[in-house]
């Protein structure tokens, strides 16, 4: 019995312009992706995968193409709502994990709650804020170095770090782009191994891009990326996934 | 909230800004103290000019000055109402005054003012800024015993007891000169055998005068009245007519090679000088009096000092012939008016000038802001520019933080992308940079204010300090009319000059964070 669908992209087209010569990056993409599942998505580096990635997460426009969010289209939503999408209901992770170097690890946990909070607001439920960042940071294994800088940890502790913040708000979605693609096999591995206990335990829905096979290959599902059009590789039968929200 | 969080972390590990801001502070920190410094040297000078002219001032162009002054006033009481709270008539005329300075004639042209020294207290500072100290009470024009300046060295003797020292030393000389003289006349004699001494001999004895400490003017430069002076009283014991003199008309002020201020006086309370001046008659002559200088007068301000000499007033209309011989009645040249605190002297002087048409009376009436307006309007103007000057200088200080806040917003692109992955609106991110703008304008123009303030507040020990390194003088009260820096700081000036410079603060800011806001956020997450 599949799960119901929480991001689906629709006929997605991308290119990018310099100098009057037009590179297509995506060329008509369609994805689904299911609540509860680790969805993988493959492709040699340069393919798109991160464009694809960024037009999910609104932080870019496709040329042409849809993008809906739990049967709601969002990819040409207000700006407002956008920003609130992107704040709320997903987490994000980056292969260079941007964490802010300013901020200590806890500030950077909290970050997400700042900006999604009027400074009222913030204050009045700043208590129960920092009590889910330390939780956070605590589910990432990291509680007792939470007043540490960016600058002051390994890569695999400021993705975890990165991971906990993207977890701040209780997002139904978790976009990571090349988590591991910065780290070595080992740190690599235990970042999965957090991901996948994220989603067994807190049955979190998780994106991951990589160009990894292998890790492509322990994701529930699987789509490759090729020549700027996407197809499924491995798991979950056929359905008609465009049925389920439009009809 | 992030945006206070990320500020507040900006400014404390981004020095390269608050170097930026330093300009800033440099601007608001000197506008503070200039605006303060000229507003002092203002309000002083207001207050000092103010105390030395009346409020308004009548003169009569006429040698003969206009008759009847008593006449005069009830009009005027009549124009002016109950706004009139004292008034003074004096003379006034041009002068020459002859110092005889060891042998030299040292002629200096001054205005001789008759004045009344009750009366003319009341209606502008006179009396306080007279040397003696019972003099400063209650002007007098006798010459007192000894006590003139008592911190001045140079004045130590002056009075009485400087004068009989004076006249004796001349008696001395003058004997001297007389039995010198006598026995080269005789020596001549004897050894020419002539009876007659020719002109060349008249020469050598001349020159064996040496330098003449003349005891009295020479008789040929001066014909007429040699003062009320009666030969057979003795200059020991009496006085010719008193005469105060402004102090530099009869003293040089120069420094010594220590640096220290030293004044010289070519005449002192006790020594008699000479006045020239026109009688009131039509056609004029010139009378030359004697006087004995009993007191000078110090304003501080170097055009009232070096061209003032008073006298008593009834003793000069008597001399200038000023009082009608039939009826008694005594003219003056000036009408001084004192009027009511708030009064409006421009409508008062405009309606005694209806009363008093120039076209059929030869009178100037002049408030005292007419007198020193040049003045007035000239520190004005100076305070005008240099304020645009330095908030020229805060403005450039803004570019400055323009450039600095675009390369920290270049800096921190991948950031702003990261933001904005995390759901910060184009608003939120450029009002970081705004409220930057903001907190540094504060700091900046806040350490400007702070330092301003301890600036001014130590003026003067820092004018003595670098006097003391650099050996220059700072300020010069030779050259200004105070001995110290006057300061007066404005809270309004302090307030406008804050919000100035935290205006350009924010302003400057307002385009590197408008750049911030509209970066496209996965430009920005891909910038290297
Ligand atoms: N701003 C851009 N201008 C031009 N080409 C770009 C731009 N951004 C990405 N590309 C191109 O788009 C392609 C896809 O890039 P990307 O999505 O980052 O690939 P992946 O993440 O799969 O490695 C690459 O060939 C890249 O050169
Ligand atoms: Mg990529």
């Amino acid at each position: 019995m599949p799960t119901p669908i929480v991001l689906t992209a629709r006929g997605l087209k991308k290119s990018y312009h310099k100098d009057r010569i037009d590179v297509p990056v995506l060329r008509g993409v369609d994805l689904d992706v299911r609540q509860g599942l680790v969805t993988a998505l493959v492709g040699r580096s340069g393919s798109g995968k991160s464009t694809l990635m960024h037009l999910l997460a609104t932080l870019d426009r496709p040329d042409e193409g849809e993008v809906f969010f739990r049967g709601n289209r969002i990819d040409n939503a207000p700006r407002v709502v956008r920003d609130r999408y992107r704040n709320h209901e997903i987490g994000i992770i980056f292969q260079f994990y941007h964490l802010l170097p300013e901020l200590s690890a806890i500030e950077n946990v909290l970050a997400p709650a700042m900006i999604g909070q009027s400074v009222w607001s913030y204050f009045k439920s700043r208590s129960e804020n920092r009590r889910r960042a330390e939780a956070m940071l605590d589910r990432v294994g990291l509680l007792h170095r939470a007043k540490h800088r960016p600058c002051e940890m390994s890569g695999g502790e400021m993705q975890r770090v990165a991971i906990a913040r993207a977890l701040m708000t209780d997002p139904k979605l978790l976009l990571a782009d090349e988590p591991t693609g910065n780290l070595d096999t080992e740190t690599g591995q235990e970042i999965l191994r957090l991901l996948a206990d994220l989603k067994e335990r807190d049955n979190l829905t998780i994106l991951m891009i990589t160009h990894d096979d292998e890790i492509a290959g322990s994701a529930d599902v699987c789509w490759r990326m090729q020549d700027g059009l996407i197809h499924r590789e491995s798991g979950v039968e056929e359905t008609p996934a465009f049925a389920t929200h439009a009809a | 909230m992030y945006r206070w969080l990320l500020c507040f972390r900006y400014l404390k590990t981004r020095y390269i800004a608050l170097a930026s801001i330093i300009s800033v502070t440099l601007g608001v920190a000197t506008l503070i103290v200039v605006n303060s410094v000229m507003s002092g040297f203002s309000t002083e000078m207001h207050e000092r000019l103010h105390g030395l002219a009346s409020d308004v001032m009548i003169e009569c162009h006429a040698t003969g000055g206009m008759p009847d002054p008593d006449a005069h006033l009830r009009e005027i009481e009549r124009i002016c109402g109950p706004a009139l709270v004292g008034s003074s008539v004096s003379v006034s005329v041009p002068a020459m005054l002859g110092i005889d300075f060891r042998g030299q004639q040292i002629g200096r042209h001054v205005n001789l003012i008759g004045l009344d020294p009750v009366t003319y207290d009341s209606v502008s500072d006179f009396g306080k800024y007279l040397l003696h100290p019972e003099n400063q009470k209650s002007a007098s024009f006798k010459l007192r015993d000894s006590g003139y300046a008592p911190d001045r060295k140079e004045l130590a003797a002056a009075g009485w007891s400087h004068r009989r020292d004076r006249v004796s030393e001349e008696r001395r000389i003058e004997k001297m000169v007389a039995q010198e003289r006598q026995m080269m006349a005789e020596l001549h004699r004897k050894a020419n055998g002539q009876s007659e001494p020719s002109e060349q001999d008249e020469a050598a004895a001349n020159a064996a005068k040496g330098p003449s400490f003349g005891p009295s003017f020479s008789q040929a430069l001066m014909p007429g009245s040699d003062g009320q002076l009666k030969p057979s009283v003795d200059p020991m014991e009496d006085q010719f007519s008193g005469i105060i003199l402004g102090i530099s008309t009869c003293s040089v002020r120069h420094r010594d090679d220590d640096g220290q201020v030293q004044d010289h006086y070519y005449a002192q309370p006790g020594d008699d000088v000479r006045m020239m001046f026109p009688n009131a008659a039509s056609e004029t002559k010139v009378i030359n009096q004697k006087f004995t200088v009993v007191d000078l007068y110090e304003s501080g301000m170097s055009e009232y000092d070096s061209t003032f000499a008073f006298v008593r007033l009834d003793e000069l209309q008597e001399a200038r012939g000023m009082i009608d011989p039939e009826t008694g009645v005594r003219s003056v040249t000036t009408i001084q008016l004192k009027l009511a605190e708030g009064t409006d002297l421009n409508a008062i002087r405009d309606a005694l000038r209806d009363r008093f048409p120039p076209e059929l009376y030869a009178y100037n009436i002049q408030t005292w802001r007419d007198l020193q307006g040049p003045l007035l309007s000239a520190v004005r103007l100076e305070t005008t520019i240099l304020n645009i000057l330095l908030f020229l200088i805060i403005a450039v200080a803004g570019f400055g933080i323009l450039a600095t806040f675009f390369m920290i917003v270049v800096e921190k692109t991948r950031d702003i992308g990261t933001l904005k992955a995390l759901g910060a609106s184009g608003r939120g991110v450029s009002s970081i940079f705004m409220t930057y703008g903001l907190l540094l304008g504060f700091v900046g123009s806040g350490a400007g204010l702070i330092g301003g303030l301890v600036f001014v507040h130590y003026i003067n020990d820092i004018a003595e300090l670098l006097e003391m390194f650099t050996g220059q003088e700072v300020f010069d009260p030779t050259v200004y009319y105070f001995t110290e820096i006057p300061t007066i700081v404005h809270p309004f000036t302090l307030v406008w000059v804050m919000c100035g410079a935290v205006a350009i603060a924010v302003l400057a800011s307002v385009l590197p964070a408008m750049r911030a806001a509209r970066m496209h956020p996965v430009q920005a997450l891909r910038f290297e």
